[in-house]
């Protein structure tokens, strides 16, 4: 249902817009950009090449960098830990895939 | 509303210690994260499972749940908020969706540990607000707009808590999936002489009569005939874009799961549909099925149990 005195709002969708500076990544995951930067220094979020200033972020990196946050705060694990889980489980999800169990 | 029992849910005695309970959200925690897990409700029992560590850890919160119950039955003292639930919007982070009981008990302020609000100063940007809406997945599949009612938490003069209601027509980027976010510029908090913050909807599907979610794929049940499980069979399955032929190999069976390729939810990359196989039994109403059935049988002879053992 519609409201016809209302103006349609229009916007992108954030997980599938890239360039996302550390800044605005931090400020999407509600987390200091310092922390952001941590998650990239440790390998957990694919960056554009070139100095940790000017690292660009795509919508897949927010995706990690969310649920990056969530493992660290739900299960307190540190840096490592998180890398790990989030490693193991691309690796579960590509496994999955190719044996066509459950997409 | 319903009591929550917070010492079942984390399976510790009512005596348990902190040390206990924390072990025992751990190790709860890890089997449901649903981040982590593949249990189908591991989202709804770790949202459980969160608020009962949330009063558990807690001394004073503890103490105050246990006054209550041990002296109460279900929800009798309690002045039920109203109904809460999804379209709830909230500015800052971390204030996940606690139950009735919680807010009931402990009030909104007790909302959003760990999350950290946003506070807009003079001249500078609004607080950025953020909102989960359930669409149905008609939204996705061909976009179109859609009437969003959101509840907004607003302290009035007297500093108590007012829900205010607003509605807002947002359109639905097509092949937008679950979990996914759209940003509104210029929705959120408003503040004089500066930019306004944005509104950030997330957005989740709710359950559709043909078609199971999972990520960017659809998943639909299709019933198909003994016969044609066996033999083989070209029948129609509705697919989002209209029904299309589907061959059934010959040698199916229920469970058998085709994949339509590309022809989940419109995203870029596009999802696939898969067709998972259920056996549909012909009722044997009449002597020619019954004949039929036991013609089968003497034809046909295997133990369908011979997978379980002796």
């Amino acid at each position: 249902m519609i409201s016809r005195d209302l103006d349609v709002l229009i916007g992108p969708i954030v997980e599938c817009e890239a360039g996302y500076t550390v800044e605005q990544l931090g400020q999407l995951c509600a987390a200091d950009a310092a922390i952001i930067l941590e998650l990239a220094e440790e390998g957990i979020l694919p960056a554009s090449p070139g100095a940790a200033r000017e690292w660009r972020f795509s919508g897949e990196a927010l995706r990690r960098a969310r649920v990056a946050l969530r493992l660290q705060r739900d299960l307190e694990l540190n840096l490592a830990g998180v890398a790990l889980a989030l490693d193991l489980l691309d690796e579960i999800a590509a496994l999955r895939r190719r044996l066509g169990i459950d997409p | 509303m319903e009591f929550k029992d917070y010492y079942k849910i984390m399976g510790v005695a009512r005596d348990a210690t902190e040390a206990g309970i924390k072990q025992a959200y751990r190790k709860l925690a890890r089997k449901y994260h649903p981040d982590v897990s593949k249990e189908k409700d591991a989202e709804a029992r770790f949202k459980e499972l969160g608020e009962a560590y949330e009063v558990l850890r807690n001394p004073e919160k503890r103490a105050a749940y246990d006054q209550l119950g041990t002296g109460h039955r279900a929800g009798e003292p309690f002045r039920p908020p109203p109904d809460w639930g999804a379209g709830f919007e909230f500015s800052g982070a971390g204030a996940g969706g606690y139950s009735d009981f919680f807010e009931a008990l402990f009030g909104q302020a007790a909302r959003g540990a760990g999350g950290r609000a946003r506070r807009g100063f003079a001249g500078g940007r609004g607080e950025d607000h953020h909102a989960k809406v359930l669409l149905d997945l008609e939204a996705t599949l061909g976009g179109g707009t859609r009437a969003i009612g959101l509840r907004v938490p607003e302290v009035d003069a007297d500093g108590r808590l007012q829900v205010a209601e607003r509605t807002l027509n947002v359109q639905i980027p097509k092949g937008i999936l679950p979990g996914q976010t759209i940003r509104l510029a210029g929705q959120g908090t408003r503040v004089h002489g500066g930019e306004a913050g944005d509104l950030y909807v997330e957005v989740e599907f709710s359950p559709h009569r043909l078609y199971r979610v999972e990520g960017r794929d659809l998943l639909i049940a299709l019933p198909v005939a003994p016969w044609e499980a066996a033999l083989g069979a070209t029948v129609q399955t509705p697919t989002p874009g209209g029904k299309v032929d589907l061959k059934i190999p010959a040698g199916s069976h229920a469970g058998t799961k085709l994949r339509l390729k590309g022809r989940g939810i419109p995203a870029s990359p596009p999802g696939d549909l898969y067709v998972e196989l259920t056996i549909a039994l012909p009722p044997a109403t009449n002597d020619a099925a019954r004949a039929a059935y036991r013609a089968l049988e003497t034809a046909a002879p295997f133990d369908p149990r011979a997978n379980l053992g002796s």
